[in-house]
This record gives structure tokens, sequence and C-alpha cells, in this order.
């Protein structure tokens, strides 16, 4: 905490008194100064590796339905963005948006990173660096860096710690909306699943997050989120249940959505936000991990939009992913950690224009590898794309310092 | 019995006779893990932590200043100076339990840590009485460190005749019925008498234990021969630490201590009984007996027990002779691993797998309320539970995991959990864990899977 919290925090304790969050706020605001001009970047980091063939399933490839089995959508379930590509058919508000060119897709798009682990990838994404432990600082704390000379823009990170894309040397803040245990993570699961064979900790475990979820039915009159993947011999969960799990989830994804555009609104507020979604390594239960995931994603960008009104026409989001996923679909109704992933640009002032780079089919022949989707666009070259032209950082400052040594990740041109 | 190969032999010794692993431990253990053990025993006691430098005698005038400024802040109904008054007689204490989590997060001879801890919840005090508080830190630092590897009976003098010990177990208040003290208040028409605590959980706690083989009498006698080990009011009653004895409390006369007759004067009357109640083949049984339930298992094997009640007989109670056979004991090794981790081992193990320390008490303090180990609170003179049964609940397991959780988001994702994976279990290690690890979304869930894994939160 600084001495210019002050100011900022009566102001916000009064907004989450509003909302009942119970939030603890870390958010560092200061006094309004010169206005920076006004635009604002917000990115999503969905973790896990988030398959591309679902989120923008291109439903027009003579392959896709063949390789992906079980895990495809048909034209019908997909949300139609043009002749080959759709939107999953749980991002709703997100497809509204691309109806008035407000969306667009770049569906083949790969960080330099090329080897499948979560780990590795997502360093290379949030760094901006070509390989792995090359950088310690996120490509968006040096943004912020490069254009500071020029105007003083604020930035914020959701979740209880920065994530690295968002870490380095200029101060951000970070909030997050006061829960102790994120309840939709993995991890219950898989210590179920760790603790299978143990008969101390199998049972008493098991017996706590009995508990757990009547405290949470106790508290908010609702039933707990189911996770992920039931474990076998495990009771199924009620359909009802899941339903009404899964809106609460939405509502409070929208509620998140515009708190947060609040913050940006605010004079002296965040230009630049990083939001980190997990949740999406898919191996198994695919469709139903990703509709649950892409629910959250589609009412938190609905609640971004809502909340930012007219700023919305000065506000780009991106959306991306440390790898995508294979092609075929695997033997447990999931797929397996890839390489080409899709990732979204949205904002109020896009230019029209269709797919962001090229779509390199899924022939046999044009798979990564016999079994990826394979990179025709640089994701360095859409970040900097966006950064560029949006944000107005300058291409050399773009080439050297926020993504090192890139100038062959050519920025994209013709986004905003 | 065969012992387990030197890779597992390693991966034990780091974890279960220490407090766990930090990164590179396991590989330089692995060479002669028993050798490694052994060189962390050291004559002159365990390592201390790295507090203020306060002695007891300070930290009760201290202590006493703190009330002052309580009873005063509460009759002028300033609830500002009351809170500050408070929170200074807190953070001493707080200060103390920190420096003793780092020290166990650092030091490179966690085995010596874990054994002076062990003899530190043997001889129990507890904050939940506030002078003692003051001191708890300081009990440890000077009775039980110093002594962790010497003769049995120097821990026991030292720990029965410190402050922390004399306040918590009301002994400094014992008066003998016929003392001076008494008779002179009796003359005023006030009675002062006899306090058993501290003399019966000698008995009954540290030394030859419930079924030790004394009576309702022995403990009485005992205690008529304790009168007089008390605590110095101001620094003007002694020059030297906080233990003074009152000459004017001790019960005259010879005392019977389980079949014993003790003739001599003052405070070498107790002493003596001491030096008896040390040698007892029964303290032998229940000591050996603690030793082994809490290093190897709640049920130790009947073997290791007798090995330990040996060393120690033919030592005469020397602990560095009962911590070398502890280590050569086969049954010491057994690959699997059968204690679960109290909450403060899981946390000091915890951060020692990733290589730091806790900064502040409030990295540590929140948790382990919640796990039920408060800092330097024992609900009872009987200590910390050393069984899985107190540990293993279904709520203290979700705790557990939520603090994985968050600990695992502040730090997880400057990190390589792979690395830390084998770094904190060696050849404990499990397939189904490494795996998990790997294939894990993000580093700090990884994290979180490897401090949650069977294997870590056991021993």
């Amino acid at each position: 905490m600084t001495d210019h919290h002050t100011h900022g925090f009566s102001r916000r304790q009064a907004l989450f008194g509003a909302l009942g969050l119970g939030a603890s706020v870390t958010f560092m605001g200061r006094a309004a100064r010169a206005e920076p001009n006004g635009k604002k970047l917000i990115v999503l980091v969905c973790r896990g590796g988030l398959d591309g063939l679902s989120l923008t399933p291109p439903v027009g490839d003579a392959d896709y339905a063949g390789l992906r089995g079980g895990v495809a959508y048909t034209p019908e379930q997909a949300l139609k963005l043009d002749g080959t590509f759709g939107l999953h058919p749980a991002m709703s508000r997100a497809h509204a948006l691309a109806q008035k060119g407000q969306l667009r897709i770049a569906p083949a798009v790969a960080t330099p990173d090329r080897a499948r682990s979560h780990f590795e990838a997502q360093d290379v994404l949030e760094t901006g660096s070509e390989a792995k432990y090359t950088a310690t600082s996120g490509w968006l704390n040096r943004t912020l860096q490069a254009l500071s000379p020029e105007r003083k823009v604020e930035a914020l990170s959701v979740g209880a710690v920065a994530p690295l894309i968002l870490r380095g040397q200029v101060q951000a803040a970070s909030w997050s909306p006061g829960r102790n245990a994120d309840s939709t993570a993995r991890l219950p699961t898989i210590l179920q699943d760790l603790y299978k064979n143990d008969p101390l900790l199998g049972p008493v475990f098991a017996r706590g997050l009995q508990t757990e979820a009547m405290a949470q039915i106790a508290m908010t009159g609702l039933p707990a989120p189911a996770t992920a993947q039931p474990m076998e011999g495990m009771a199924k969960p009620d359909p009802a249940a899941m339903q009404a799990a899964q809106r609460q989830g939405m509502a409070a994804a929208e509620k998140l959505g515009v708190t947060v555009a609040n913050f940006m609104t605010q004079a002296g507020g965040p230009q630049i936000v990083a939001i980190s979604l997990d949740g999406f390594d898919t191996h198994s239960g695919q469709v139903g991990q990703l509709q649950q995931r892409l629910n959250y994603m589609d009412a938190l960008i609905g609640g971004l939009t809502t909340g930012l009104g007219p700023a919305w026409k000065d506000t780009v989001i991106v959306a991306a992913t440390e790898f995508g996923r294979t092609a075929r679909v695997n033997g447990t109704g999931g797929t397996d950690h890839g390489t080409a992933s899709s990732a979204l640009v949205l904002g109020g002032g896009l230019k029209k224009g269709g797919i962001i780079g090229d779509w390199p089919t899924l022939q046999q022949t044009a798979l990564f590898e016999n079994r990826d989707t394979r990179p025709t666009l640089d994701m360095r070259g859409l970040f900097k794309g966006v950064l560029r032209d949006h944000l107005g950082v300058e291409q050399r400052a773009l080439d050297t310092t926020v993504f090192p040594d890139s100038a062959s990740a050519r920025p994209v041109t013709g986004i905003v | 019995m065969a012992l387990p190969g030197k890779d597992m032999q390693a991966a034990i010794a780091a974890t279960r006779f220490g407090l766990g692993a930090r990164p590179g431990e396991i590989d330089a253990a692995k060479s002669d893990p028993r050798g490694w053990l052994k060189a962390q025993i050291t004559r002159d006691g365990a390592d201390l932590p790295q507090n203020d430098g306060r002695n007891s005698a300070q930290r009760l005038a201290d202590y006493r200043e703190d009330q002052q400024a309580i009873q005063a802040a509460r009759k002028s109904g300033d609830p500002e100076a009351l809170k500050a008054a408070q929170r200074d007689r807190r953070q001493d204490v707080n200060q103390d339990f920190l420096a003793r989590a780092q020290l166990g997060t650092n030091t490179s001879a966690s085995f010596r840590e874990r054994w002076a801890l062990f003899w530190a919840n043997h001889f129990t005090v507890s904050g939940t009485k506030q002078i003692t508080a003051s001191i708890a830190g300081a009990f440890e630092q000077e009775a039980i460190r110093p002594n962790a590897f010497g003769p049995f009976e120097d821990i026991l003098v030292a720990s029965s005749s410190h402050p922390a010990m004399l306040t918590y177990l009301d002994q400094a208040q014992s008066v003998g019925p016929e003392s001076m003290v008494a008779a002179r208040a009796q003359r005023k028409g006030r009675r002062q008498g006899l306090n058993e605590n501290l003399a019966r959980e000698i008995l009954e706690l540290h030394t030859v234990g419930v079924n030790g083989g004394y009576t309702q009498s022995d403990v009485t006698e005992f205690a008529r021969a304790m009168t007089g080990w008390s605590v110095a009011r101001n620094p003007q009653e002694t020059a030297e630490g906080a233990f003074l004895f009152r000459t004017a409390t001790h019960e005259p006369g010879e005392r019977t201590v389980m079949g014993r007759r003790y003739g001599q004067d003052g405070v070498d009357q107790a002493r003596a009984v001491m030096a008896d109640l040390a040698r007892r083949p029964a303290t032998a049984r229940h000591c050996a007996r603690k030793i082994a339930a809490h290093f190897v298992a709640d049920t130790p094997p009947p073997a290791l027990v007798a090995r330990l009640e040996k060393a120690w007989l033919s030592s005469d109670g020397r602990l560095d002779v009962v911590a070398q056979a502890l280590i050569d004991a086969p049954e010491a090794w057994d690959p699997t691993p059968t204690k679960f981790k109290t909450p403060y081992e899981f946390l000091i193990s915890t951060w020692r797998a990733i290589g730091t320390q806790p900064q502040a008490l409030n990295q540590i303090g929140p948790t382990l309320n919640s796990l039920g180990q408060p800092a330097f609170r024992p609900p009872s003179p009987e200590g910390w539970s050393d069984e899985t049964s107190a540990w293993a609940a279904p709520d203290a397991l979700i705790k557990r995991m939520t603090f994985a959780q968050g600990f695992a988001a502040r730090v997880g994702d400057r990190l390589d959990p792979n690395t830390i994976a084998v770094g904190a279990l060696g050849a404990r290690l499990s397939e189904p864990v490494a795996k998990a690890v790997a294939r894990a979304e993000s580093r700090p869930e990884a994290l979180a899977v490897l401090l949650m894994s069977p294997e870590f939160q056991r021993r």
C-alpha cells in the first residue's frame, strides 16, 4: 500500500459494500491526473490449453467432424460466424457482439513455444519472449513501461496475485472478489483421485467435501458447483443442481465483469486489466467442462461490455491461451495438449474484416506433426497489432522491449 | 529387518526424522543418510531461534509493565491505549514464534530441530496463561534447546525450574502448609497451602508416566518437596534469571517419594527427587515409547521401543545416545510412512519444500489457528497430540487444501513444480503424484497437488 490509497479506498469500499462481495481491496487508486487517451485493454488469459476447435469450431471444414467425433459441434449447434467458423454454443453474448462486427477470431494462432507443457507455454505467452526462462517480467508490464513516458497508465489484475503477464517493474494493482478457495478449481477432483486408495485420507476428504457442499447450500441457498469430472463410484450430480450452479457461476462472472468495468471507467482507474481464467485442460469430459467454463467466460465478457457502457467503443478485449489441443478426439471424450488455438479479439471499435491470420485447414497433410492445428500466426504479432493500433505503443518498443527480438513477428494490421 | 536403499533412506531422513526436505537436501543426505542425521546431534544442544535476545527475567519485567499499562488503560477507559498495550504484550510472543518458524524452515539440521521440538512438547508450557505466554519462547530457548542432547536429568530440572513451567502449572504460588509463610498467614487469619499441579504432571507426563507406580501420597510428598520453587516478582529479588527459591515457603522436614527418603535441605530436596525420577526404568520406558511414537508410528513397533529404552538405561538417560539409537534402529526406516503431519509440521515442510521462509507471523498464525494448532498455545500440559486421529479430520483436511491453494497461488507460478516435487520427497514421490503434478494445468495447481499429496501430508 502506498500513501495514495486513501482516496481510492473509500470510493471503492462503497462500491463493494453495494455489491456485497466482502472483497478485500488492494487496488492502488490515484487521484485523477492528465487523462490518458481513454483507450482500454483487457487481456483474458485462458489457462490449461483452451481448445480452439471448440471455442470457434470450424464446422465448415470438411475434416472437422471426422477428426472430432464425439466432441464435435454440429453446424446447427455452433453460433455462426461465417461459412467456416462458428462460436461455441455457450458464447451467446459474444456472438451478439460478433454480429455487430465487434468480435473477430484468430483461429490458428500460437506462441513460439512448441513444448506442449502448460508451465512453459504459459511462461512464454505471458513473458512475450521467444523461449522459456528468457524473461522474468510480463509483456503487459513492459507495455506500461513503454507507454509511461507519454502518459500514465494504470493496470490491474484480477486475482489474489498478479499473473506473470502483468508482473515487472511497474507497480500494478491487484484485486480479487475475496473468496477463500476457488470453488471452480480442479484441485478437489485431482485429490479425490490421489486419495482413492488411501484408507485414511480418502474417506476423510470425501466427508470434508460433503460438509463444504452443505455449508455452501446453507449460505447461498444454492448447490455447490459440481466438480468438473465426477469420480467413478460417486453419485452423478443432480442435473437441476448443476444447472443452478451454472447460473450461480454465470451471475458471479457477470458481476465480476461489471465490477472490473466500473474500476476502468472511474477517473484515474486502470486502463489495462489482466484476468486469468482456468479449467481449460480438457483431457476428458471436454464437452461438459467447456460448456461450464465458456458460460463463465461469456458472462464475464457480457458483464464487461455492459459495465463499460459508452467506454466499450474505446476498449479491446483479447482472449488467448497457452496452446491449443489435438485435432483428434482422444479415448476419454477429450483432447490432449496441442499447438495452435483460437484467440478472440473483441471491441466496440474494431475494423471490419474476416478471420485474423490464415486457416490452415484440418486436412491431414496440413496438421502440425500430424496431430495439431498448424499455427499460421505468431501470438506476439496479434498482441503487437493491438498494442500499436489501439494503445499507440511505438513499433520500435514493441519489437525490442515489449516483445524482445520480435521484429520478425510483424504486428497484425487492420484490427482496430 | 532390511533397510531400504540409500535413496529412500535419504528421503526418510529428511522428511521423517527432519522437518521436510529443502531443495537439494535429499541429494546431500544420499551418500550416508544415517551419518547425515548423526552429524546433527550436538552435545551443546539445539539451535536458538534469532529472537530479540531478552531473557525470561527481562521478558517478565516487560510483561509486568505491559500489564500495568493495560490496567491503566482499562481504568482510563481509553480503548486505543488498551489496544496498544495489548498489542505490545502480544508482540514478543509473535516474534518468538516467527523466529522459531524461520529457524525450522531454514535450518540444514532439521532432525536436531525436530528433536528439540519434541522435548519442548514433552515439557509443555502453554500461552493459554498470559504470563506464561510471555516466556513460552524463552522457555524453549533457555530450558529445552541447550539441554536437548544432554542428560535427561538436566532437561527435567531446567524445565521444572523455569518460570514458564512454574507459572503455567501453578508451582510459583505453592506454599508448604508448615512453612514460615503459611504460619504467618495463619496468624493473620489467611490460609496458604500446597499446589500439587506441577509435581503431579512431572510424575504423570514428564517422567515415570501415568502407570509409573506412584500414588497420591507420592504426588503430595513431591509437591511438598517442591515448595519454594518459585519466580522472582521483581528484579530486586534475584540478580540472575527469574527462578527464585523461597526458603520461607518451603515445607520443612524429610519427604518420602516412591519409597525413597529425601532428607535434603531446601532446593536440593526436590532436585534429588528429580535426579531419581530421571533414572527410573519407568521413565526410560515412558519416554522411549513417546519418542518412538513421535518419530515412527502412533503405535510404535515394540522392538523399537525396547532399543530406545535400552539405550536410555545404559547411558543414564543421555539424550544424544538415545537419538543415536533411534537413527540406528531399522524399525525407524520403514518406507511406508504412517505419521500424519501436524499443522505446524505441514506448514514448516511447505516452506522448506520451496526453500523459503515465512516473513511475518500472519503468514502462518491464522492458518495454524484454523487448523487447530495455535502458536505456543497447546490445550493442556499433555502438549500437542502426536496422533493421526487428532489432525486428519474432514474439515481440517479441507482447510489444509484451502491453505495449499492460497500458498500455491502466491508463490507457485515462479517455481518448477516437478523439480520441487522431487526435491521435497525424493524416492518417496509416488508415480501417481509425480504424474498429477506434471499434468496439472498450471504451476500453482501443480504445487497445491504436491502439498496435498498423501506422501507430503505424511512423513
